[in-house]
């Protein structure tokens, strides 16, 4: 399939260009010109280097935020990878039942991210909450307002309740894009489940699941509206993520240099995190 | 190896079948003999998938019983069938490596990794798979990818046949003469059962020591590719196999002679046919030839066909074509040509008329 | 083995609906049920909520407002990533590829980033507080995402298209509006659905652009909770009430769900 080569086709890219660059670009310089200045609240800028960069670097609330940003990404990938595979591996391939079950599981997609935060808020009370009065009723001493541990649960639970369809539509898409000949042949061939999992279903979900990975590592690293509605960040520290810190010390103490500064090293993480991710799940592919 | 029987075998996709039509195979009685190289040949649609499911027992028949070596598979599963399938577009495990695509149907039956080993370096032989044993499977072309599959039956040493399903789509032309011939000789070697699925009739007929062809679910002749050639027992067989297919005209019969145009044509069967029903002769291409007498034809066209001319001539509005050979004297416009009587036939709706009824 | 696993998806299903079910269960109870009993079901049935809903126009215009901002993103990303990916899918020219990347590095932006950044140039260019303002801001992800999932369909359809048409004496725009669009139809649906999707739920930059005369739903529902109270039953009607939009879309597009998350890139 070797395409034309043709400048022309720049002015087809134009419109999109210029609206990202319009996006993207001037608030980035916007970012970076905060990140290197310093400011007394009268609108007066001094150059300030890197020191912003260090400060943040070197802060302890930054690491803090940082290692909880980063358990609570793992923790969501190792539960929403393997149980939105699991999930779409049992669900029926045809019939009637796949359109209902497929609008039911994307039905948490589509819900405004603070209505997630707030219908979790609420489920989860453990005075009026179903899934609080539950776990209090059968013993289980929970409120989530008050006990971090409990705060963590609730929110890692509430983003596998909201993110793992996400998984299980895209495993789902890979399996059934699987011709039935390969099905035929492993059932001619013997093949146990397992065989037929391990060498025909998940090498062919290896490009979705990739994807998967890709999305829910970024957005889940992106986390800002549900945790913020369901436990504000607390109780004390304990649930701010980055974005939650981030907000906190540029539109709430309105700290610009040291929140641009944090900002640029956010998204660098993302950017770099991203790209080791998909080079080495390719470079396992061409292996 | 074994030798497969078909017994009353029908079946039909719908819950309630009740009349033929609703039928994707209508009944089917065939005995398949061990160690044969068998064809099923036919158009799209007309069945012999259906029928190649129901034999590898990846689809159940709604009617009668399948035997291998008489004993009754019907109900078993392909993996307790013993049968081995090579599929349309190349089935191969991607991240695993030629040697262990050919080892996995061993090694979920838990044979003795010596005894894989050995196997494997045994078939990878016959397949000209040696050198790239150990390059992954998913790097390979498609005709090495389709001989991995074959390679997956070959290894087994219980297979009760091995089937072919248009095995040679997706292959390159000019590697598909080489893949079948390959087939062929391996068939020698091995002397497994091989029933090979295809619409082509060269595929076939160069492959197969008998034939089935079918055609709307039903199997309308079962014969060696000579029967075939030369006594279709339907005028479908007639059409689709031979290039050109053979000559069909309509014609009427009385006192025991065939009438193609008010004209007297010799045939070898008229004698048989009853009146009342389509009655139609025909004739391969290969058998007619120009003469002084006969029928008066208009030559409309003369096409080179390499070692052969195949001549086009038209009769009241009918086409009748005849091949001579390279380099024979073609007349200019009017011709008469006439057919060899033994190789014509009557056709009465469709079917050869014998004499038996 | 085989009837258990039939479990599975429907006790995932029935956990998804919970709290669902818990947030319409509240909208039809009173304040006072909420708050006193632990009710499973409402006892007091009351449509108090949702009449307050649709009698204030600060509750009403909330949707009025997250419908128009969703709907001029759906249409500007999609509409601007229509030649692009048609660009990308057959032409190679100068960038192309770190264009491509670049646009989708937009993708990887935590909107937490871009907040503030994005008030002040709003506000520099005097759109802000305007249905604009957000999706012009909504683009920033949208429209590089539909590029992806757009360009995903194109390479499916043959070069030949094309050009059969141009041998037909075909003008480019003419052949783009009556034979390319209508080719690819399910891909423009699903690109779609995924900037309705993506704009509809997100809120942050939605809430940081918006005062008064824009402002979506979901922001009012947050500072209603402030500022009158902790009014549950409200809230419940209100968020239910936002779930509503995105099952009708969601219904529509069911047979390309699956199609659409794979993005055409299987």
């Amino acid at each position: 399939m070797g395409k034309i080569e043709n400048q022309k086709a720049w002015f087809f890219v134009l419109p999109v260009l210029f609206l990202v660059a319009f996006n993207a670009l001037i608030p980035l310089m916007t970012v970076v010109n905060y990140s290197v200045q310093e400011t007394f609240g009268d609108n007066t800028f001094f150059w300030a280097g890197l020191m912003w960069f260090e400060e943040v670097l070197l802060s302890e609330r930054f690491h803090a935020s940082l290692m909880r940003q980063m358990i609570f990404t793992f923790s969501i990938l190792a539960i929403e990878i393997p149980l939105g595979v699991a999930i779409a591996l049992t669900m029926p391939r045809k019939g009637p039942w796949v359109p209902v079950c497929l609008v039911l599981m994307a039905l948490p997609l589509l819900i405004p991210w603070n209505v997630v935060g707030a219908m979790w808020n609420i489920f989860a009370l453990p005075d009026i909450g179903l899934l609080g009065r539950t776990l209090n009723a059968i013993g289980f001493d929970y409120n989530f307002t008050r006990q971090p541990g409990d705060a963590w649960f609730t929110m890692i639970l509430m983003d596998v309740w909201h993110w793992t369809s996400l998984v299980v539509l895209l495993a789902y898409a890979g399996l059934v894009s699987i011709p039935d000949a390969y099905y035929q042949a492993a059932k001619i061939d013997g093949a146990k489940p397992f065989a037929i999992f391990r060498y025909i279903q998940l090498p062919k979900m290896k490009r979705v699941l990739t994807i998967a990975v890709l999305l829910r590592f970024m957005d889940s690293f992106m986390i800002y509206t549900e945790p913020f509605v369901l436990t504000g960040g607390g109780p004390g520290n304990s649930t701010t993520l980055l974005s939650i810190d981030l907000v906190k010390i540029a539109l709430g103490q309105f700290d610009l240099g040291p929140a641009a500064a944090m900002s640029l090293i956010y998204f660098l993480i993302i950017l770099a995190m991203s790209w080791v991710f998909y080079t080495v799940m390719m470079r396992n592919e061409a292996k | 190896m074994a030798k497969i029987t078909l017994k009353g075998l029908r079946h039909s996709y719908m819950p309630n079948p009740s009349k033929p039509a609703d039928y994707a195979l209508q009944e089917l009685n065939v005995d398949w003999e061990d160690g044969g190289a068998y064809a099923l040949l036919g158009p799209s649609g007309c069945g012999k998938t259906t029928l190649l499911n129901i034999i590898s027992g990846l689809l159940t028949p709604s009617h009668g019983e399948i035997l291998f070596d008489d004993e009754d598979v019907t109900r078993m599963q392909p993996d307790e069938r013993h049968i081995a399938q090579v599929f349309q577009f190349p089935v191969v495990y991607d991240t695993m490596t030629v040697y262990d695509n050919l080892a996995f149907p061993l090694r979920n039956r838990g044979v003795p990794e010596p005894e894989v080993d050995k196997r494997v370096r045994e078939i990878a032989d016959m397949i000209d798979l040696t050198e790239t044993l150990q390059n992954r499977a998913a790097g390979l072309t498609a005709d090495g990818k389709q001989k991995i599959s074959l390679g997956r039956g070959l290894v087994r040493s219980d297979v009760n046949v091995i089937m072919f399903d248009e095995p040679l789509t997706v292959i390159d032309p000019h590697l598909k003469w080489q893949l079948r011939s390959k087939l062929k000789e391996l068939h020698q070697r091995v002397k497994t059962t091989m029933i090979y699925v295809t619409h082509d009739q060269t595929e076939a007929l160069t492959f197969a020591d008998k034939v089935v062809v079918m055609k709307d679910g039903q199997v309308v002749q079962i014969g060696t590719p000579v029967e075939l050639f030369e006594r279709p027992q339907h005028t479908f067989v007639g059409h689709f196999i031979g290039s050109p297919g053979m000559n069909v005209l309509p014609c009427e019969v009385r006192g025991g002679q065939a009438f193609f145009e008010g004209e007297p044509v010799a045939t070898w069967n008229a004698v048989h046919a009853k009146e009342g029903a389509k009655l139609e002769v025909g004739v391969r291409p290969e058998f007619v030839s120009f003469s002084e007498k006969g029928l008066a034809v208009e030559i409309t066209k003369v096409s080179d066909a390499g070692r052969f001319q195949i001549v086009d001539t038209r009769k009241g509005g009918r086409s009748i074509k005849l091949l001579v050979p390279d380099g024979a004297e073609i007349p200019e416009k009017h011709a008469h040509v006439s057919f060899k009587t033994d190789h014509t036939q009557v056709y009465s709706d469709g079917w050869l008329v014998t004499g038996g009824e | 083995m085989r009837n258990l696993s039939r479990f599975v998806p429907a006790l995932y299903i029935l956990f998804l609906l919970l709290p669902i079910y818990w947030l319409v269960n509240m909208s039809f109870k009173t304040t006072n049920e909420i708050l006193g009993d632990f009710t499973l079901w409402p006892r007091e049935f009351t449509l108090e909520n949702y009449i307050t809903i649709f009698t204030d126009p600060t509750w009403y215009m909330g949707y009025v407002n997250s419908l128009a901002y969703v709907s001029i993103n759906t249409v500007l990303s999609v509409a601007v990533a229509l030649p692009a990916a048609y660009a990308f899918s057959r032409y190679r020219f100068l960038g192309d590829k770190h264009l491509f990347f670049w646009l989708l590095t937009n993708r990887m932006a935590p909107p937490a980033v871009f907040a503030l950044p994005f008030f002040q140039l709003y506000s520099a260019v005097g759109l802000f507080d305007t249905y604009w303002a957000v999706a012009l801001a909504h683009t920033l992800f949208n429209i590089p995402l539909a590029v992806w999932i757009l360009e995903g369909f194109m390479s499916g359809v043959p070069k030949e298209l094309d050009e059969t048409a141009y041998v037909d004496g075909y003008s480019f725009p003419r052949f783009f509006i009556k034979i390319f669009i209508p080719t690819i139809a399910a891909g423009i649906g699903v690109a779609a659905f995924f900037c309705f999707m993506f704009s509809w739920v997100e809120l942050l930059l939605a809430k940081t652009l918006t005062a008064v005369d824009a402002k979506p739903i979901a922001a009012t529902m947050t500072r209603t909770a402030s500022t009158s109270g902790y009014d549950l039953g409200l809230l419940a009607a209100a968020g239910t009430l936002t779930i509503i939009p995105g099952a009708i879309v969601i219904y529509f597009v069911r047979n390309y769900i699956a199609r659409g998350f794979a993005l055409g890139r299987v």
